[in-house]
Formats: structure tokens, C-alpha cells, sequence
């Protein structure tokens, strides 16, 4: 148990990346605002993004950038993550933008982004009333 | 007891929110609510009441149990990880060690992340494109949607940043500098940290201040929405092409005509100095084209 503990301290970054994500899911949870719970899904993408690029990095080497024709692994840390957090960037801005302007439309057409007035105007248009 | 049930079977399922009705801070929703309460005729506020309470104290209860739950699985996960930094970590594999130790041998870029994000697996690059490219079409279309199109004045338009003189000058200072910055990046994308993706968003930055400063509709007469579409097209087009190409001659991107060139060289690395800047007008036009449609709802 306590050399769990000490390990949980020495992977101190990848901890910070959980607490992003809780914080995340938290607000994607608990929040009543469509645009907050984009925001909270963009702090999630965040802590993915900081723990991939934690695992990448190796004590003591220098940036993937070859520097006096020395290729030799022993001096450089791992390439790999960088190229996953460029496509998860990617991704994430495309999916913000797309949800963003969901919200825009909902917003034009039902004047709110609160969840519960929400579901409360969808179910009356469903039962066939005015809006 | 039988209608508590169902009442608050109807909350769970999201036909009936009673709880905007009890708060009655939204005008809209209290409306709303009361037009909606004759669809129960047999309720009773108080047991109503009772079992909405009781649904949402039992949706935070089952909120934090699952937030725990998430972190203390990952909390685990994080325990049993190798450790920060550690060079005998699983994911320091053969895989990592063939790009750096073969990729300027074999690419001719010096930046080891270009190498493999534009030569090695230029596939996932290209489908990264196209997922932007498929987001500005998305946006595109729930934005220019038909409907009620009001052009109103904004407050940000009625306030015209082009009035004042600071912020007019230091744009005019600062927008070439920053667009220069941006095809710097952009251009030394195999012999230095950055590529397309940055030096594209970079270049955004520099339009988007253009579009802040001078207003949307010079901006859109300097810069039309049809050059942005046959820009981002050619682009992709142009990567295609020439990625269906190097698949044609082997598929391993090892054997093309184009040489890589000498290794730190500007003009070297093959095809990733042409596939960085068409990958950097597509970011630019999508980000660019993000902003004038969040900011005017059309571009």
C-alpha cells in the first residue's frame, strides 16, 4: 500500500491528468449549461493530452530533433506520443467546434441552454404542443 | 403511491422535468411546466415534489459514486504505471527506436515527430485533414441552416475597434509579423519543432485579428468564403494525390523519385515540406473559418 503511495507521488504529472479528467467529468455530470458541459469535455481532452505527453518523456534526453547527426535512441525520449497528443488535438478541436455550434442552434431555437427547460419544451413539442 | 412512480419514472426519463417547476427561476420553463402538468391529471404536488427530490438526490448520489469510482480506477492505474521518466518503460519500444534511430536516413527530415507524422504514417495525417475538413462542412451547415436569418448588430461591431488609433496601429505592426512567424513555422516544420498544425493556427491567429480589427465584412471581402473552400480543396486534393502516388510506388514511402535530400537542408525531405504546408493552409482556412462563423453566424 505505501509503495503504491510513493510510486502515485512519483508519477505526480499523470496524477495532475486525473484530476483534469475528474474535473471534466465532473462538470460534464453535475452542470446544467450545454455550453459547460462542452467546456467540461474540453478539460477531459486536456488531461488526456497531459498524460500522453508525460508518458513520452525519458529523464535526462533531449526534444526528438536530430542534432549532430547523432541518431542514436539513448538521446532522445519518445517520438510516439507527440504524433497521438497532434492527432487528439485535432480531433478535439473539430468535435468543440461541432458541438459549439449544435449549441448555437439550440440556442436559436429554444432561447436556453439549461437542461431542464430543455427537456421540458422537447417533451411538450412531442406531445404535438406549441413551443 | 402508484402515481409517485410514475411521475417520477417520467422525470427519469427526461418527458417531464418537475424540478424547473419547483426552482421557478426560469420563466420559460415555469410556463412551460404549466402547460405541461395537465398530462398527469391525478397529481399531487407534495408526493410529486417528494419523488422529484428523491430522483435528483439519487442522480448526485449515483454522480459521485461514479466520479470515485473513475478516480480511484485511475488512481490505481497511475500506481502501477512504470514510473516519470523512466527509459525502460514498455512504451519505449523497437517502434520508438526505428523512427529515431532510421527516420532522417530514410525521410530526410531532422524533426524525427514530422518525419513520421508526414511520412511513415502520412495516412493518419491525411484522415486528420479530413476530420477537419468534415467539421468545417458540419459547421458550415448548422450554421447557414434555413430559418430566421436576422442580421443584427452586435455589441462588438457597434463598438469598431477600428476607431482607435492603439489598436489599429499595433495591428498594423503586428499582423505581418505574426503571418510571417506562421510560414516560418510552416516551412521548417522537418528541421525544427512545429509543421503544418502550428504554423497553420499561427497564420489563423494573424487573420483573425485582420477580421477582429477591420470588421467581418471587410474581412470577408478581402479573404471570400469560395477562396477558403477552393483553398482547403486544392490542399487536400493535393495531399491525396501525391499520398495515392508514394502508395502506387511501394507503399513504403521508401523508393520515390523525389530524393530526401541532404538532412538539415531547407529543400530535402522528399514530399514533407509540400505535404506541411498543404496540411498548414487547411488548419489556417478551418480555423479562420471557425471564427467567422461563431462570430457573424455566416461566413
Amino acid at each position: 500500500m505505501e509503495k503504491l503511495f510513493t510510486h502515485l507521488l512519483e508519477n505526480y504529472e499523470a496524477c495532475v491528468a486525473v484530476v483534469l479528467f475528474v474535473i471534466g467529468l465532473c462538470m460534464l455530470l453535475f452542470d446544467r449549461n450545454l455550453l459547460k458541459k462542452v467546456i467540461g469535455l474540453d478539460i477531459m481532452d486536456t488531461g488526456t493530452f497531459l498524460l500522453l505527453a508525460d508518458r513520452g518523456y525519458i529523464a535526462g534526453r533531449s526534444v526528438p530533433i536530430v542534432t549532430d547527426g547523432v541518431t542514436d535512441m539513448a538521446n532522445y525520449i519518445n517520438p510516439i506520443p507527440a504524433g497521438l497528443v497532434l492527432t487528439g488535438i485535432v480531433v478535439s478541436v473539430s468535435v468543440s467546434a461541432l458541438m459549439l455550434s449544435l449549441t448555437v442552434r439550440i440556442y436559436k431555437k429554444y432561447h436556453t441552454l439549461d437542461m431542464d427547460a430543455l427537456y421540458l419544451m422537447m417533451s411538450d413539442r412531442r406531445k404535438g404542443g406549441r413551443v | 403511491m402508484r402515481n409517485e412512480q410514475g411521475l417520477f419514472r417520467h422525470w427519469l426519463s427526461g418527458q417531464v422535468d418537475w424540478s424547473a417547476m419547483l426552482e421557478q427561476d426560469t420563466p420559460a420553463a415555469t410556463t412551460a411546466a404549466a402547460e405541461a402538468v395537465p398530462y398527469h391529471p391525478h397529481h399531487d404536488m407534495a408526493s410529486a415534489r417528494r419523488a422529484i427530490r428523491c430522483g435528483q438526490r439519487a442522480y448526485t448520489v449515483l454522480a459521485i459514486v461514479l466520479c470515485l469510482i473513475f478516480s480511484a480506477f485511475m488512481l490505481l492505474t497511475v500506481a502501477n504505471l512504470p514510473s516519470y521518466g523512466s527509459d525502460s518503460a514498455p512504451t519505449v519500444n523497437e517502434v520508438a527506436e526505428r523512427y529515431v534511430e532510421k527516420g532522417t536516413e530514410e525521410t530526410g527530415a531532422v524533426n524525427t515527430v514530422a518525419g513520421m507524422i508526414l511520412d511513415y504514417r502520412a495516412f493518419d495525417t491525411l484522415g486528420e485533414s479530413f476530420v477537419l475538413f468534415t467539421a468545417m462542412c458540419a459547421v458550415t451547415m448548422l450554421m447557414n441552416a434555413p430559418g430566421k436569418r436576422r442580421v443584427r448588430k452586435l455589441d462588438y461591431e457597434v463598438l469598431d475597434y477600428y476607431q482607435d488609433p492603439i489598436i489599429r496601429t499595433v495591428c498594423k505592426l503586428v499582423i505581418p509579423i505574426i503571418l510571417m512567424f506562421g510560414i516560418y513555422i510552416l516551412l521548417n516544420g522537418h528541421l525544427s519543432p512545429g509543421g503544418g498544425f502550428s504554423g497553420g493556427a499561427i497564420m489563423a491567429s494573424a487573420l483573425i485579428i485582420y477580421a477582429l480589427v477591420w470588421g467581418g465584412e471587410r474581412a470577408s471581402r478581402a479573404i471570400p468564403a469560395k477562396a477558403l473552400r477552393i483553398i482547403v480543396l486544392c490542399a487536400l486534393g493535393f495531399y491525396a494525390c501525391s499520398k495515392t502516388y508514394s502508395f502506387f510506388t511501394g507503399a513504403n514511402h521508401l523508393h520515390s523519385i523525389i530524393s530526401p535530400g541532404t538532412p538539415g537542408r531547407i529543400l530535402s525531405a522528399g514530399l514533407i515540406l509540400p505535404l506541411n504546408v498543404a496540411v498548414g493552409f487547411v488548419v489556417c482556412c478551418t480555423m479562420y473559418s471557425f471564427y467567422m462563423y461563431f462570430r457573424r453566424g455566416e461566413l
